[in-house]
């Protein structure tokens, strides 16, 4: 007996070994059901990683279904101040609402007519409820509307009306930054309009129109390209400083106007400034030492060390933006160089792209990505999401920092913005005038950032066509600071 | 009334479709004949609940009757064709024939809510399919000329497919519609079945020598050409991967696999340079967003469906796959997982998997090389094409525009997906009752 079952199990395994070819299919089975795997593992990490980014597209339509859904989140402050919230009338309607009004017009954006702002990067989640999962359910059953999440914001609203009024009825934008972090604190752009609504449709057609070139629906401290004047001393500065041993052994003799093949760049009101090292010269702004400065450097290297700063590629930033563009390379003739070096030329940046670039120097040299939303909590109080501070990129030493640093203080002691020198902490920064036209008129610049041993807060000021950056824009600068660390 | 039992059922048909799943799975380890038995009735309950649910919500909705009149339909005819199978051939494979039903369902009830005219359609295809394939069993148990005859219908499957590139329409970018008088159909969807067996046939019969090998790797390169020059991607690198695996499995050689996969991957790299529809696929799978009224607008589309359903979806009418371009067919598991969420998309993947299981053991247990290599080719075929839609639609790789099995709209894709599954339920047949003569024959020897 056991032997017959020996038999037969030999049998059946002699059966199997006559089918050849099983273990090659195992293996094509095996291989093909790996692809399936790798597809589920793709899948779900699209779900939970990239959707909320991929549907929070204007491409996509189906917000008009979450709005009949959901009630439309707040916006909130940093202190839970009320940006933006949709009222109810009792009636069934429904209204957004902007405590603020003009206040926030283009950080937080608008959502008539389209969306903009934080409004337009935080649209389906601003729509998506992940209130108490019971309450919702039981709100569906009725037929109710939910919830939706409400954006909690990085903006300061005192600072915020600070810069607002310092900027007053001028053109211009200003951005308040913290350096460690890259979280906005404030974000002005001039001139607005009202977001409300009711006030949006009516307005809409004249906006879009435009009949007085004001531009009002663009937010110019993001999406406006403007010549960086002086400012840019600071770039031509660090390029300098990497392409020379020792900077202390500069030395430049201002004459009030700089001379090569023909090409001459002239010194603000033709002054002369006399025996100049790199520091005084960068304090004083001598346009002929830097326009010198420009024909002794690499343009190539210049050209890579400001790709670095994210000249001429996209800001590491979720805020919709424009590009900022450096145009030297290799063939530039001395003309474009010289002009480039002291800040004029084709050079065009962001004022937020600015006030990222101080706020590198003040943070040692890492870029912070910034950021407006800092949270998104449910109805219920959890969070739903929340903003990591994240290092874009480190792109200076520590020790070049310091010596753009000293450079930096050197322009509020003595160089062209002494009026901030009477606060009581030091500040570090750098005026520019940019001549944007033929006839000399020039948009002022500040950018800068205090307490400069240890920052706390970074500025980019522009004021179109007011005049120089130490007449106009260095007093809204100290407003800011004033308001944010005091007298 | 329809909120609150669309709100329900939303969770509800995550669970079902979930549970339905485990249970396929738990099939694989059941040991008792019972059990997995149970397995498969509750499998099939699950289903039916499913399918209820599923045009209750879409009535509700639309107070469409039709509706109604189709789910009759659709279970009156499931019953007479499980009744029927059961009756004529006695044990067929039924977590095969459970997992065909419902895919069939999710059809059913996704295209009655896109569009109720193709749902209509599509019915009249899986009826006609189920009731012609009747015979197929029968057919390939007696129809000898089909393993001997492999270089003629290997001609004849070639040949069709030049009759598509001379005389074919272009539907989305590719040649491979034939419109005969009020009929449009794919001719290579059919020529996949005629492939398999033709392949499967040669090489039963080839002695491996490497002249051999070349003569018939050279045919085989003939059918992908063809569908390369009829700018059909998808098809060809079907074909491609089934013949390389039938080969493989056939010579049982690792370095044709993996000469084969290398100069698979030499073709893709040369043709990417080669043909700008390649380029323009790649790019827009890359950035969609770059071009997203244009080149990216499909895959697009299909994620925000996918990405704005979130897990449970938005419900049964509740979203908006109306924006997805080709929902009905290459892009309706944009829909599915829009409506009926991505848990729901996740198991329906699984069920495929398990499905694919299933027929590579038909294959492991053919003891006919003939019949065993068929049924590898139809198992690489389906798998294949599975991943290549699924794959597509997620944005996992670059959209090739292929059907998925047994679910997309079209009546070629439906028919030929058929005939394979019946053709792999008569050679899981065949081998059983193969087993159960030798075990005869065995306990025979044993009683001696």
């Amino acid at each position: 007996m056991t032997k017959n079952k020996k038999n037969s199990k030999k049998n059946k395994k002699e059966k199997g070994e006559k089918r050849g070819g099983n273990r090659e299919i195992l293996v094509v089975t095996y291989m093909l059901s790996a692809l399936f795997l790798g597809l589920i593992g793709y899948f779900v990490y699209f779900m939970a990683v990239q959707s909320k980014d991929v549907i929070n597209n204007s491409y996509n339509q189906r917000q008009t279904i979450l709005a009949k859904r959901v009630v439309r989140g707040k916006i909130l402050g940093r202190k839970g101040e009320v940006l933006a919230e949709t009222v109810s009338d009792g009636k069934g309607g429904e209204t957004r609402s902007y405590p603020y009004g003009r206040l926030f017009t283009h950080v937080v954006g608008h959502s008539s007519q389209g969306k903009t702002g934080v409004e337009l990067s935080e649209n389906f989640n601003l729509l998506t409820s992940n209130d108490n999962p019971v309450t919702n359910f039981q709100k569906k059953l009725d037929g109710k509307k939910t919830i939706g999440d409400n954006a909690i914001t990085t903006l300061d609203v005192d600072l915020q009306r600070v810069a607002y009024d310092a900027l007053g009825n001028h053109k211009g934008a200003i951005v308040i930054m913290e350096p460690s972090t890259g979280k906005i604190l404030a974000m002005v752009s001039k001139p607005d309009y009202d977001p409300s609504p009711a006030s949006l449709d009516i307005q809409w057609n004249s906006l879009v129109a435009d009949a007085n070139e004001e531009s009002c629906l663009v937010n110019r401290a993001t999406q406006g390209l403007y010549p960086p004047g002086s400012t840019f001393k600071i770039m031509t500065t660090l390029a300098y400083m990497r392409q020379t041993e020792d900077t202390s052994k500069f030395s430049y003799q201002c004459q009030g106007t700089e001379k090569q093949d023909g090409i001459v760049v002239n010194c603000y009101r033709n002054h002369v400034h006399g025996n100049l090292n790199l520091q005084s010269a960068f304090a004083k702004s001598c346009n002929s030492c830097f326009a010198y400065l420009g024909t002794k450097l690499n343009t190539n290297e210049y050209r890579k060390v400001c790709e670095s700063f994210y000249f001429n590629t996209k800001l590491p930033t979720k805020m919709v933006h424009n590009k900022s563009s450096f145009v030297l390379n290799k063939d530039s003739n001395k003309e474009e160089i010289m002009h480039t070096a002291m800040g004029q030329g084709k050079t065009q940046i962001t004022p937020l792209h600015a006030a990222m670039i101080v706020s590198t120097i003040a943070n040692k040299g890492v870029m912070m990505q910034p950021y407006v939303v800092e949270k998104l909590e449910s109805n219920s109080g959890t969070v739903v999401r929340e903003t990591k501070e994240t290092a874009a990129r480190t792109i200076m030493t520590e020790e070049e920092t310091k010596e753009l640093t000293t450079y930096m203080t050197e322009v509020i002691r003595s160089g062209t913005a002494t009026s901030l020198s009477s606060l009581s902490y030091p500040v570090a920064g750098k005026t520019g005038s940019a001549e944007y036209d033929a006839t000399k008129n020039s948009h002022a610049w500040f950018l800068g950032f205090a307490p400069a041993d240890k920052p706390k807060v970074a500025v980019a000021v522009i004021v179109e066509g007011a005049g120089t950056g130490s007449e106009y824009a260095v007093p809204i600068a100290k407003k800011v600071f004033q308001s944010f660390l005091g007298n | 009334m329809e909120t609150i039992i669309t709100e329900l059922s939303r969770y509800l048909i995550v669970i079902l479709m979930a549970l339905y799943t485990f249970w396929g799975f738990a099939a694989f380890s059941a040991k008792k004949k019972k059990k997995k038995a149970r397995l498969y009735r509750k499998q099939r309950i699950n289903m039916h609940i499913f399918l209820l649910l599923g045009h209750l919500i879409l009535y509700l909705n639309t107070n469409d009757v039709i509706i109604l009149g189709l789910y009759g339909c659709e279970l009156v005819f499931f019953m007479i064709s499980n009744f029927l199978y059961r009756k004529i051939y006695g044990k067929m494979n039924q977590p095969i024939v459970n997992h065909m039903q419902m895919l069939f369902s999710i059809s059913f009830v996704m295209l009655a809510r896109l569009n109720v005219d193709s749902a209509k359609k599509q019915f009249a295809y899986m009826a006609a399919g189920m009731v012609v394939c009747m015979i197929l069993p029968w057919l390939l148990r007696h129809y000898h000329k089909l393993q001997e005859e492999g270089w003629f219908y290997a001609v004849l499957g070639l040949i069709l497919l030049l009759v598509v590139l001379f005389f074919g329409k272009a539907k989305y970018g590719a040649k491979n519609w034939l419109y005969i008088g009020p009929l449009s159909i794919q001719p290579s969807e059919f020529v996949k079945v005629i492939f398999v067996f033709a392949f499967a046939s040669i090489l039963s019969q080839t002695k491996f020598t490497l002249k051999n090998v070349a003569k018939v790797s050279a045919m085989a390169a003939a059918f992908v050409l063809v569908l390369v020059l009829e700018k059909d991607l998808g098809a060809a690198l079907i074909f491609f991967l089934c013949y390389l695996f039938m080969l493989y499995v056939a010579t049982g050689k690792k370095r044709i696999l993996a000469a084969g996969l290398g100069a698979g991957a030499a073709a893709s790299f040369v043709g990417y340079h080669l043909f700008s529809h390649v380029r323009t696929r790649v790019l827009a799978w890359q950035n969609p967003w770059s071009d997203i009224d244009n080149k990216g607008y499909q895959i697009a589309q299909s994620l925000f469906a996918i990405g704005t359903g979130g897990w449970f979806g938005m419900g049964l009418m509740q979203g908006m796959p109306d924006r997805v371009p080709i929902r009905e067919s290459d892009f309706i598991f944009a829909a599915i997982s829009e409506e009926l969420g991505a848990f729901f998309g996740i198991c329906m993947i699984l069920i495929y998997v398990s499905c694919f299981i299933w027929f590579a053991s038909i294959a492991v247990k053919a003891a006919n090389p003939f019949f065993k290599l068929s049924a590898l080719g139809f198992t690489v075929i389906m798998m294949s094409q599975t991943f290549l839609t699924l794959g597509g639609v997620t944005k996992f790789i670059p959209s090739t525009g292929v059907t998925l099995p047994l679910v997309s709209y079209g009546g070629s894709s439906v028919l030929s997906v058929i005939v394979m599954m019946c053709s792999l339920q008569g050679i899981h047949l065949i081998s059983d009752k193969e087993d159960e003569e030798i075990d005869e024959e065995q306990e025979e020897l044993e009683e001696e």
